[in-house]
């Protein structure tokens, strides 16, 4: 066999990781589909199915945080706003196109054929009875129609997020400022969003989303199915695409900003558009999992957009690993599914004696402190113990470079 | 005819009090027996107005002791007596007061006055209480009038006003006569002048009085304005107002059918379905309003429905018909005078507002200064980044809660709790500083993420002990109240309170900067740490020192907090998105950036308040909008530092 040059290898050579990620998926997906209750023996609730389908798509939006984060730099504490944009949008379809079903099917009991007034004045009052107007207001202009809110999925958040990242980029804003200024943003955004004229029901959010319109007949149990396989499939293709984004050139000159922008930014590449397309692409994938994520909670509102959320996203982030984007994966499963084991009860107090110790109280002191050790004494997050396992094979280098990330490697071993 | 020259001659008494003396109290009460015995509102008035205009001394006694079921009638032979109940009877005075035995309960006819009768004596007692020897009842008297005005209250006002003696009474029922007068005076000659005797006032009951005298309502008439309409202005479909409004006036006032909602259209054609269609339009074809539309005209020309306004004859009824606001009130004099008034007076609230606003912006700007400027130490001189700066600030006020448990009296304990709620968040602030911070000050990004992580532990375990709902900081009463200027402006102690103690920070923030060896070497270490060290200046524990200096500070602003914010256990983090902002738009390392900061955010919240006042939401969304634009235009705040204090 001859030696092939580091360059040409193919792409899944040089990431052995996406195909064990693809492996370990395909496995996962395969063995809840046997176990769940509409296709297989019934071994997994439906609500379980849901709270896994719901932890693929923060597994998703983790990913995406590990790009602008962990690769990047930006520390950007508005990617669950862009995530709950995402679900807004589509939530306004399911639900515009669930209420037509039902109004419709009212009206046509009523002996005479509806006219398209009735039917929206109907929809109009079902919606929006609840914040006190009658009108559907002019941002739902779209939302009768599945395609052109598919698209606002990806255009509300990816635009916002072009807007705001080239304000915010173009004037140098980085570092801890650039984390303040996205964590106001999400805060404007959520108390935006909490007034009842937003249009988007205030406070109520919007409700009844796990009802897939036109598919009534459909059993929970199927739509959960569904919808796991399509996070799932989502969590797949994301994972592929985003390693295809950070193995190449780009890869490596979105890691260089991270470590030293200016130098970057002299050796001539522009690195606000870098910066820029990064936040961007981050923020749509982002969205896209919310639109995932929100028909399995079957309801959204603005709460969803604190900046806190925001923030618990960073810490799996961290807590997973950062700049490898398994370790955001795990990180975001781990941590969150820990902690819906925690606060919901299921996890047995402690009795110390003087005070017993319930985890539904005491589970976010815990959270924070061990986020507070992990970044101390453990900034690899979990996903460094697979650096111990390859730091027992040794570097399987075939005489090519290194590459960017492990030129430090090499010089060391040139020393010795 | 009888009782309306009665009424005559008691209003002719009223006006002129004195002069007509013609008989004493007594003498009324027996040649009225019968009436006073058994009266009904109606016929016992002219008698109360004969009492009271009697000008005798025990009229007023009478008066109030009939009001208070205090009269009675001996049934042997028919004298009146002030009577008061005993163990076994009544105790009797005559009407001056003076003693007259007992008698049994038998015989003495307690007099029971109904309610209609007793609001005609209280009426007719108010010119008594208002002259009368005590003035604080003749205050009290004047209070009670002043918020229930009536008619009646008019002339026995009017009547005290020349006996009396205390001038500032005076003055008080003289703008009580004015306010009546403009209300209630028939003469509209008199009530222009009253209007226009207010001149420059601004009070709240001036405004209370105007504002029903300018009520109008919508009215639609055909043809001519009706006459003796006070018209305030004509209406003209379309421009100020709308069609359907206007056609509705028309509904409301009986000049036109209504309209036919979709619902009644509905059921009309309903109600006409033969053999699958309607009008000869079938059933499955009713889809469209068209198709509706025509069903009905065709059921309508059957005559099986009730003819129902078309947009055409909706159209030309409007067109028919003439359309005016027109004053409750029909003196037109009245109404010019009470609008040029109330113009007047809206310009000077209009300024009084502005300088209103301008004191609630300053006093919100203290407090967004008060709780940054801890972060404008920690942020902005050491550039450390302490996400758990607000629940710092919980902490001083939880402290401040738990003093209060111990000590009741309140000033003390504010006293005691201010030093406490720094010693706290001092200790807590220098164990963060040398547990944590130290081993990040080369990562900033990590910083704010290991603190955040501790913010949200020191939050749910104040929600452990705590527990979740509000626990109250009580200010010393001393604080209570506001500092009135007028009607308009005023400001609370409290915020009083709180900007002298953002002003006093500010203060001791620069002398401690500026004038100590502390501050000095403060400096020095931000700038160059390996320099300063070289000078014999110990880095670790400046940084020490330096953050708990910043975390007490927060913990005595959560004191300040505390007083009239809720303490709960996200006190904090309410305030420490703002705080951030303060500091960065201020401009990072300096403390005037930082009071500048403070005094733009809060000038801009009130502002944005003030234009959308029903939505506070609003206003915090479009603030931190502004700020984000701001920094655009400004990255390093107000005032930027230059040149290499500015670091990177």
């Amino acid at each position: 066999m001859t030696r092939q040059s580091f360059t040409e290898r193919s792409f899944l050579a040089k990431n052995p990781s996406v195909l064990w990620f693809i492996l370990i998926l395909a496995v996962f997906t395969l063995g809840v589909t046997v176990l769940s209750e509409a296709y297989g023996v019934a071994f997994l609730s439906t609500s379980f199915v849901k709270t896994l389908g719901k932890t693929l798509c923060l597994c998703l939006v983790a990913l995406a945080m590990d790009l602008i984060w962990g690769y990047a730099g930006i520390l950007s504490l508005g990617h669950m706003a862009f995530f709950a944009l995402g679900g807004y949008m589509l939530g306004m379809w399911l639900m515009y196109a669930r209420t037509e079903e039902i109004v419709v099917a009212a009206l046509a009991q009523g002996g005479l054929p509806a006219t398209p007034e009735e039917v929206r004045q109907g929809i109009a009052v079902q919606i929006f009875g609840v914040v006190g107007a009658s009108e559907l207001p002019a941002i739902w202009a779209f939302a009768h129609s599945f395609w052109a809110q598919m698209a606002l999925v990806v255009l509300v958040p990816g635009g916002l997020a072009l807007v705001f990242g080239w304000l915010a980029f173009r004037s140098r804003v980085t570092g801890v400022y650039l984390s303040i200024l996205t964590q106001a943003m999400t805060l404007a955004l959520a108390l935006y969003l909490f007034q009842n004229d937003s249009g988007l029901r205030g406070n109520n959010g919007l409700s009844g989303l796990q009802n897939l319109p036109g598919l009534s007949d459909a059993s929970q149990d199927a739509v959960s199915m569904w919808f796991f396989w399509g996070s799932a499939l989502a969590l797949g293709l994301g994972y592929v695409l985003l390693s295809w984004v950070v193995s190449g050139k780009f890869g490596s000159v979105i890691r260089a900003i991270r470590d030293d922008e200016q130098r970057v930014r002299f050796l001539g590449y522009s690195v606000e558009g870098y910066k820029l397309f990064v936040f961007t692409l981050t923020a749509v994938i982002a969205a896209i999992a919310g639109a995932l994520y929100y028909p399995q909670a079957g309801i959204i509102n603005p709460a969803e957009l604190a900046p806190i959320a925001s923030i618990y996203l960073a810490v799996w982030v961290a807590i997973g690993g950062r700049g490898r984007l398994y370790g955001a994966v795990i990180g975001a499963a781990f941590v969150s599914l820990l902690s819906s084991w925690f606060t919901g009860g299921r996890a047995p107090s402690v009795p110390l004696g003087f005070y017993t110790v319930n985890w539904v109280d005491w589970w976010l002191v815990l959270l924070g402190l061990s986020f507070v050790l992990v970044t101390l004494f453990a900034p690899k997050g979990i996903g460094g113990l697979f650096d111990l396992w390859q730091g027992l094979r040794g570097p399987d280098r075939k005489g090519a470079p290194l590459g960017p990330d492990d030129g430090a490697l090499m010089e060391k071993e040139a020393r010795e | 005819m009888r009782q309306l020259f009665l009424s005559l001659v008691t209003a002719l008494l009223v006006a002129l009090p004195g002069l007509a003396l013609a008989q004493s109290a007594v003498d009324i009460l027996d040649a009225n027996r019968a009436l006073v015995e058994k009266p009904t509102r109606a016929k016992i008035a002219p008698v109360i107005s004969e009492l009271a205009a009697s000008g005798d001394p025990v009229a007023a006694t009478v008066l109030a002791a009939w009001a208070e079921k205090g009269l009675g009638l001996r049934k042997a032979d028919g004298t009146f007596f002030l009577i008061e109940k005993t163990a076994d009877g009544w105790a009797l005075r005559d009407l001056t007061g003076a003693e007259a035995g007992v008698a049994a309960s038998s015989d003495i006819v307690e007099l029971r006055p109904n309610a209609g009768v007793r609001g005609l004596i209280a009426t007719a007692l108010v010119q008594f209480t208002l002259s009368d020897p005590d003035p604080a009842k003749r205050a009290a008297a004047l209070v009670s009038i002043a918020r229930d005005p009536e008619a009646a209250h008019l002339e026995p006002l009017r009547a005290s006003l020349a006996t009396e003696v205390d001038p500032a009474l005076k003055a008080q029922k003289d703008r009580l006569e004015r306010l009546l007068t403009l209300r209630f005076d028939t003469d509209s000659a008199a009530r222009v002048a009253a209007i226009e005797g207010f001149g420059s006032d601004l009070g709240l009951d001036l405004r209370a009085a105007l504002n029903p005298l300018l009520a109008t309502s919508r009215v639609a008439y055909a043809g001519d304005l009706p006459g003796g309409a006070n018209v305030a202005r004509v209406l003209v479909p379309g421009a100020d107002l709308s069609e359907a409004e206007a056609y509705d006036l028309l509904v409301a006032a009986g000049m036109a059918p209504a309209r036919l909602t979709v619902e009644e259209a509905r059921a009309a054609l309903l109600a006409n379905v033969v053999d699958g269609a309607v009008g000869g339009v079938p059933v499955a074809e009713l889809g469209t309003q068209a198709a509706r539309d025509r069903a009905y005209t065709a059921l309508e020309a059957a005559g099986a429905v009730p003819a129902a306004a078309t947009d055409a004859e909706v159209a030309a009824a409007v067109a028919a018909h003439g359309f005016a606001e027109v004053y409750a009130e029909p003196d037109a004099q009245v109404t010019a005078a009470a609008k040029a008034a109330l113009d007047g007076i809206a310009l000077k609230v209009g300024a009084m507002q502005t300088a209103d606003l301008a004191l609630d912006a300053v006093s919100l700007a203290s407090i967004y200064f008060l709780a940054a400027i801890g972060l404008a130490i920690t942020f902005g001189v050491m550039r450390v980044i302490n996400m758990a700066h607000g629940e710092f600030i919980m902490m001083g006020a939880y402290t401040g809660y738990v003093v209060q448990l111990f000590i009741t009296n309140y000033t003390l304990s504010i006293l005691v709790a201010l030093p406490l709620a720094f010693a706290v968040t001092f200790a807590a602030g220098v164990a963060m500083e040398r547990l944590v911070i130290r081993h990040l000050y080369k990562r900033p990004l990590e910083t704010l993420l290991a603190t955040f992580g501790i913010s949200i532990a020191l939050q749910q375990i104040a929600k452990n002990i705590f527990g979740t709902q509000a626990r109250p900081l009580t200010a010393p009463a001393w604080l209570d109240g506001a500092l009135t200027f007028n009607d308009v402006v005023s400001i609370s102690y409290i915020r009083i309170a709180i900007f002298v103690l953002a002003m006093l920070f500010l203060l001791f923030f620069l002398w401690l900067m500026k004038r100590t060896r502390l501050g000095l070497e403060v400096r020095a270490v931000t700038q160059n740490p390996t320099m300063a060290a070289s000078m014999g200046i110990n880095p670790d524990r400046i940084n020490m020192l330096t953050f708990g200096l910043g975390s007490g500070i927060a913990g005595i602003a959560g004191v300040a907090i505390g007083l009239f914010a809720k303490v709960t256990s996200e006190l904090g983090s309410d305030y420490i998105v703002q705080s951030f902002m303060t500091v960065v738009v201020g401009g990072v390392g300096n403390i005037w950036g930082t009071l500048a900061g403070a005094f733009l955010i809060g000038t801009l919240q009130k502002g944005i308040e003030w234009l959308n006042p029903s939505n506070t939401l609003a206003a915090q969304t479009y603030m931190i909008l502004f700020i984000i634009l701001f920094i655009q235009f400004r990255p390093r705040g107000i005032i930027a530092l230059k040149g290499r204090a500015a670091g990177d």
